[in-house]
């Protein structure tokens, strides 16, 4: 289990090699290497009740974002991108890697940031808990540290130590996403080959790394089934991950197909979409909390009612929440996809629905996320000048 | 006082005479309310026999009861099981912890026996016993309408009086608190139904800060499917997990004999709607919704009953299950208990039952005549007047509710060792062996089962105790329930110190049955599930579980759980959680034989 998770932190760039610390305890405490911050470490599963725990520095670039986002901070950083808002609140940061400062914390919270040191996570059924969580962190700092740079660069606030570290971490980013093959051409002759196809989707989505985790979906329709990720599934793992969703709603076996499948089938009824991604890439998510709107009444609640019409090169962008509640986002991505080639959702992800295969929604899906890049690097350069 | 109003109700059927006291606020600190608060007020009395004058029957709220925290309409029944004499108790939904609130109680404790049978009847910080000699025999909605305006209703029917060993508490005509025999408890004390209505408010401390904190929680249950979401329970009941057994292949079928009903499709929870058409309900303080009631007032069973009246019989007919549990609602008896125990009977008598014999046999049981009458004695004890001790389904004496051990090691572990013996809610490993919450885990695998399984009993001790529904746990966590309790209660806390909680509570109950000399021979699960494969013919094989990698699981759960090798409590640990030894008042029974 050490070396699967490991594998996955290095792979989706949020560690580098050898940097996790990760222990689990069932009758026994049992670390995955020495490290002289075991002695620490194990007071918290004496103290804590949990069962599996990473520490690691992150990799650039989060180590230098969360690190600024750390110091800079009075104590909690609050993200409110849509990962954050859900699931995991806020990120309390310790000044001391103590287990006196980072108990309480870890009381309260899955994850304490410790700058200079890393972030240690926790979990209570097992380490993907803590990958899971781990992930977040890294994904909501980056996400808050480009758009709290627009957005004061924008005001002319911009301080000489946040513009220092901007310059520094963009020298590290991942080159813009770049793909010139093709995926599995359809139509699909059997629910075989719509399983493969499938997971041939969701492995180039994380492998282009747009979307973190195990968050993201993927749908194909066929006939009057749906196929969907399951709730909390990795998108390049979904071998025995795939839920077959009969569209009359004859079956509830799906009810552990992921939790925004209230859209998927929303975009299969009323958009005429058959193969449907939906992935987190970052710069489209940061866009998306671009705002220039003065004293807007909705302040504040721009991921469940913006009233304005907002778009990136002509992309829309709408609010929307996670899964089936009032302000849920099958409301409103599924009309605006009709016409466009994708969606962005506020501070959350894309959306993106082809008629027969995955190859138009993994294009369209790329490009919107390139677009978002050079836009903000754009708004950027404008602002700065 | 915020959030508990500091009132408990001590009732002596007895003298027919009521006395209040107000419990110590650490005390409340300690156990917070509901399962965990009851255990407290029990545990001097645990080694009495069940049916002991001196027994006490209680009745516990928790302090987000009455106040606007999702979720919390719920209370604890608890006493000594009749049926297993292990800690014996029920949450159950519906209003009544609500009005008990409202009616100015925190928790109600219920000794000595009427001379008659008798009804309690409370009203904003008043209480009658009355007589209910004319409601003898009466079945339970019946009673409830003759009831209807004396506010929320905890009814026991015929088959507690006729003295079922599953007999359960039916409250608001259509809540069961059903596992553990806890309706003969009311029984014992010649006690027919209790109601109750208030006026008063729950004062909550931050308002302010438990509207955030609800809306977190309202937010995390949007985002789950299984919750909210196209197949989830809002919109199908329990019963949505029907469908999930079948696809998993473990199905509890023909008594544990197989893992898979070939008929399953026929008998899901889509059947249910589109045949019956139910309404949406729910518990008070609810937003998910997951009862259904159909029209005449009819029921829909939930997921075990659905599950037990047709896999486990080999039961086909749609409407034989919802007769099924119409019969054991107004008998008042415990529908995974009944289901099992006909289970039993069919496999030692190799005689399938008919949808007609399942419901008149059910009636036998109720009425105590016939076969029911040794049949109502639980599966357990029938089998083994039958010589076929090997044949009853359950651990502890508690029967298995619809979860095949076979198709989920950890829901194997976590029914071995529960404290109230073969419950699935003690743990509830279900939310991330099969419903992928908060991450899916290998069902297939007792790897880091130990410590998950104690850490899920904590958490699920809390929501009890809070009171919460173990649902909503489906997708929110401690984190959001910590500030919910801090905004309601005023009281400083976190996620982790309210797992403290969940662990005092959990070891009193383990101390509690070891007093009552439970062992680790108890914490052990039918032979069947060793030797007998599943499934074999489809995607998924289920075999016999590897009774070695069982034992060494249950070994490292005890060490998880702090006990000493053979699983029983250890002083020191004890004394660290603040738990006083329990001294044993009398003879223990042994209910075994």
């Amino acid at each position: 289990m050490f070396q699967i998770t490991e594998n996955k932190l290095i792979k989706s760039g949020l560690v580098d090699p050898d940097a996790p610390l990760m222990g689990s305890l069932d009758a026994h405490l049992e670390w995955n290497r020495t490290h002289d911050k075991i002695f620490a470490l194990e007071i918290l599963f004496k103290q804590l009740n949990i069962n599996a725990l990473i520490f690691s520095q992150p990799a650039e670039p989060y180590r230098s974002i969360i690190d600024y986002l750390a110091e800079t901070s009075n104590g909690t950083i609050t993200p409110t991108d849509c990962e954050t808002r859900t699931f995991i609140h806020d990120l309390p940061v310790a000044f001391e890697l103590s287990p006196d400062a980072i108990v309480p914390l870890l009381k309260v919270r899955k994850c304490v940031i410790i700058p200079g040191h890393g972030i240690i996570t926790y979990g209570m059924v097992g380490l993907e808990q803590a990958y899971v969580t781990f992930s977040s962190v890294c994904f909501a700092c980056f996400v808050k540290f480009f758009v709290d740079f627009l957005f004061l660069t924008k005001k002319r606030q911009m301080d000489n130590k946040f513009g220092q570290v901007f310059d520094r971490v963009i020298q590290t980013l991942d080159p813009p996403v770049s793909f010139n093959g093709s995926l599995t051409k359809g139509p699909f002759k059997s629910k075989k080959h719509i399983y493969k196809a499938i997971q041939e989707a969701g492995r180039l989505v994380v492998e282009h790394r747009l979307v973190d985790s195990y968050f993201g979906n993927i749908s194909f329709s066929d006939g009057q089934t749906l196929y969907i990720s399951q709730t909390g599934s990795s998108l390049d793992q979904l071998k025995d991950a795939i839920d077959p969703c009969p569209l009359n709603g004859s079956s509830c076996a799906p009810i552990t197909a992921s939790s925004e499948l209230p859209t998927h089938l929303k975009i299969v009824q009323h958009a005429g979409g058959k193969a449907i991604l939906h992935g987190h890439p970052k710069f489209s998510v940061i866009l998306s909390m671009d705002c220039d709107v003065e004293n807007c009444r909705c302040r504040d609640k721009c991921h469940v009612k913006c009233p304005h019409e907002r778009s990136v090169r002509e992309i829309p962008i709408v609010s929307g929440e996670v899964g089936s509640g009032p302000f849920a986002l099958y409301n409103t991505v599924p009309k605006a996809i009709r016409e466009h080639q994708g969606v962005i959702v506020y501070g959350h992800g894309v959306f993106t629905a082809g008629k027969t295969d995955f190859n138009r929604p993994f294009q369209d899906l790329v490009q919107i996320e390139n677009i978002c890049r050079t836009e903000y690097f754009n708004r950027i350069r404008l602002y700065s000048e | 006082m915020y959030g508990w109003h500091g009132k408990i109700a001590r009732i002596d059927l007895t003298r027919g005479s009521w006395r209040t006291e107000d419990p110590d606020i650490g005390i409340l600190k300690k156990f917070i309310g509901g399962r965990g608060l009851a255990g407290f007020y029990i545990r001097n009395t645990i080694t009495l026999d069940w049916n002991h004058p001196q027994m006490p029957l209680l009745l516990f709220t928790g302090p987000l009861v009455n106040t606007r925290s999702p979720t919390s309409g719920r209370m604890t029944f608890m006493s000594r099981s009749p049926l297993t004499g292990t800690v014996g108790d029920a949450s159950v939904g519906g209003s009544f912890g609500f009005q008990l609130k409202k009616a100015g109680f925190d928790g109600i404790v219920i000794s000595g026996k009427s001379s008659r049978l008798c009804g309690i009847e409370i009203t904003d910080n008043d209480i009658r016993i009355v007589d209910a000699s004319h409601l003898k025999g009466r079945e339970i909605g019946a009673v409830n309408s003759l009831l209807k305006d004396k506010g929320a209703t905890a009814v026991i029917g015929p088959a507690a009086e006729n003295g079922v060993l599953f007999s359960s508490i039916i409250v608001d005509r259509h809540y069961a608190a059903g596992r553990d025999g806890i309706g003969l408890s009311f029984a014992a004390k010649n006690l027919k139904y209790i109601t109750v209505k208030g006026t008063q408010k729950t004062s909550v401390f931050d308002p302010v800060a438990l509207s955030s904190a609800k809306e977190d929680v309202f937010r995390l249950a949007a985002a789950s499917p299984v919750l909210l979401g196209e197949f989830g329970i809002s919109r199908f009941g329990t019963g949505a997990l029907y469908d999930l057994m079948d696809a998993r292949r473990m199905m509890p079928t023909d008594n544990f004999q197989k893992t898979r009903f070939d008929r399953a499709l026929k008998m899901n929870a889509y059947a249910f709607k589109k045949q019956y058409a139910p309404k949406k309900t729910g518990c008070r303080g609810c937003h998910i919704l997951c009862k259904k009631i159909a029209g005449h007032r009819t029921s829909m069973p939930e997921f075990e009953t659905m599950s037990h009246f047709s896999a486990l019989l080999g039961n086909a007919d749609i409407n034989a299950v919802v007769a099924a549990n119409r019969v054991c609602n107004d008998m008042g008896m415990d529908t995974i208990s009944a289901a099992s125990t006909l289970a039993c009977f069919s496999e030692i008598t190799q005689r399938k039952l008919s949808p007609k014999e399942i419901v008149s046999l059910l009636t036998d049981i109720g009425k105590k005549q016939n076969r029911g009458v040794e049949l109502g004695r639980g599966a357990v004890k029938y089998a083994i007047s039958c010589g076929r001790s090997e044949l009853a389904m359950a651990v502890k004496g508690l029967e298995l509710p619809a979860y095949d051990p076979r198709g989920a090691y950890g829901m194997a572990l976590a029914y071995a060792v529960s404290s109230r013996g073969g419950c699935h809610l003690r743990a509830y490993p279900v939310s991330h062996e099969i419903l992928r919450k908060p991450v899916a885990t290998d069902r297939f695998s007792f790897s880091e089962k130990a410590r998950m399984i104690k850490i899920g009993e904590d958490l699920n001790a809390v929501a009890d105790s809070l009171t919460a529904c173990k649902f909503i746990f489906f997708a929110a966590s401690l984190e959001e329930y910590a500030r919910i309790y801090t905004a309601v209660t005023g009281i400083k806390t976190s996620a982790q110190d309210l797992f403290a909680v969940g662990e005092r509570i959990c070891y009193n109950e383990r101390m509690m049955n070891a007093a009552n000399g439970f062992t680790e021979k108890d914490d052990d699960l039918p032979s069947r599930f060793f030797t007998m494969a599943g499934d074999q013919n489809s995607g998924v094989r289920i075999g016999p579980i590897d009774r070695d990698a069982f034992l060494t699981a249950r070994s490292n759960y005890y060490m998880a759980r702090k006990l000493n090798k053979t699983g029983m409590p250890v002083s020191a640990v004890a004394q660290n959680l603040g738990l006083a030894p329990i001294e044993k008042i009398s003879d223990v029974s042994n209910y075994r034989k």
